[in-house]
């Protein structure tokens, strides 16, 4: 009851910040434990904002509240899934997750600064590459597909274990080329709408695009537990839906481009927490 | 039987007597209502948690009955008072038949 309190108080005190543009806000603490900072500094790179907020803030204080809890956060019910997944031996090489990585909390810290550059590999891999790379190399197991459930859970786990962490994602040295294709693809217009990620969530975030409250578009809380299909949500399906509704031909999930974007977009949230699996609408 | 269901419960560890405690239930479930059809129309058969229990040292709390309108993961919050030490039982019972428990100890000091 009490977290409910806190939530609906700081809802109102949200309202009221963005009438004003006032510096009072909402601040949230998962299980009254975990501090997540949901503004600060825009990331020096970012020439257009001063200051990055967590899409948690544009969210009504009852969907704020689902985060504050995890008995409450929907999203929590598909970490359990993926800790089975996890120590559930797969594939020729007879081993699990957990053989070579240990408990899942031994990977807090690894959410926080993917997409990476991988030397071996030679390009930049998201947590779904490097899972599905782990995956065929090593188990000898058969992929899972990009953004489907299973992989989706496992990345909910994943993000999980890093909450609170300040993300961290390197945009230079060997990765800055796909770092720089994806803020090409961030400022490009796209669609029949001609509109690029920039229009609404660098120039207008805060307005509503219709019944909608714009956020900044930061990913810092994906995967992400949506009430719309009460389901997880990769980061680059979340792309697509944007890209569509723009009326736009989409890239696939798990293409270069999309990888490039989600590097890019994650860049753009340096300095905020790991905040996955987080609620949104 | 429906896979992947896990009951998940929150109770306070203690209270005082005849205060007013929050219990928290929730259970993973597709809650299949029956009213779906798959990709080649053929009616995905119901398959839902048709009734909840709880009861505190045996004495009835609540008894839900589900229904198909119910979404995905059925999630439960309500007060009970305490008089006394004891256990809370937490029962829900699946329309294939399966029978899922949980239960939660509480001291009263």
């Amino acid at each position: 009851m009490k977290t409910v309190l806190r939530g609906g108080i700081a809802g109102v005190a949200l309202c009221a910040a963005f009438a004003v543009q006032a510096d009072e806000e909402a601040n949230l603490v998962v299980n009254e434990e975990i501090e997540i900072t949901v503004r600060t500094d825009a990331p020096e790179h970012l020439e257009n904002l001063s200051t990055i907020y967590s899409g948690w803030v544009f969210r009504s204080s009852e969907t704020q509240a689902l985060q504050m809890d995890d008995f409450e956060n929907p999203g929590m019910i598909f970490v359990d899934d993926a800790i089975e997944a996890w120590n559930t031996v797969e594939g020729s090489a007879g081993e699990s997750c957990a053989s070579c990585h240990g408990a899942p909390e031994e990977m807090a810290g690894v959410r926080a600064v993917y997409p990476k550059w991988n030397e071996e590999a030679e390009e930049v891999r998201t947590i779904a590459t490097q899972v599905n790379g782990c995956r065929t190399e090593r188990m000898g197991a058969e992929e899972w597909k990009y953004d489907g459930g299973d992989m989706l859970n496992m990345e909910a786990l994943l993000a999980s274990v890093s909450r609170g962490m300040t993300i961290d994602v390197a945009i230079d040295g060997p990765a800055q080329s796909t770092w720089e294709k994806g803020r090409d693809i961030y400022y490009t217009r796209f669609g029949q709408l001609d509109l690029s990620c920039a229009n609404c969530h660098e120039d207008n975030y805060g307005n509503n695009i219709r019944a909608d409250h714009l956020s900044q578009g930061q990913i810092n809380g994906f995967p992400t537990y949506r009430l719309k299909n009460a389901k997880l949500n990769g980061v680059q399906s979340r792309f697509r839906g944007c890209i569509r509704d723009t009326r736009a031909e989409t890239y696939s999930v798990g293409a270069e481009e999309m990888i490039a974007l989600e590097l890019y977009v994650a860049s753009r949230g340096n300095g905020l927490s790991v905040e996955g699996p987080a609620v949104r609408n | 039987m429906a896979e992947n269901v896990k009951p998940r419960v929150r109770v306070p560890r203690d209270a005082t007597a005849g205060e007013e405690i929050t219990i928290k239930t929730l259970i993973s479930h597709p809650m299949e209502s029956g009213q779906r059809k798959d990709g080649d129309g053929n009616v995905i058969p119901r398959s839902i948690i048709n009734r909840f229990t709880c009861t505190f040292n045996g004495e009835t709390v609540i008894d839900v009955t589900l229904e198909p309108a119910i979404s995905t993961n059925p999630y439960f919050e309500f007060q009970a008072i305490v008089p006394e030490t004891g256990t809370f039982e937490f029962t829900w019972y699946d329309d294939d038949g399966d029978v899922y428990t949980d239960s939660k100890e509480i001291t009263v000091g």
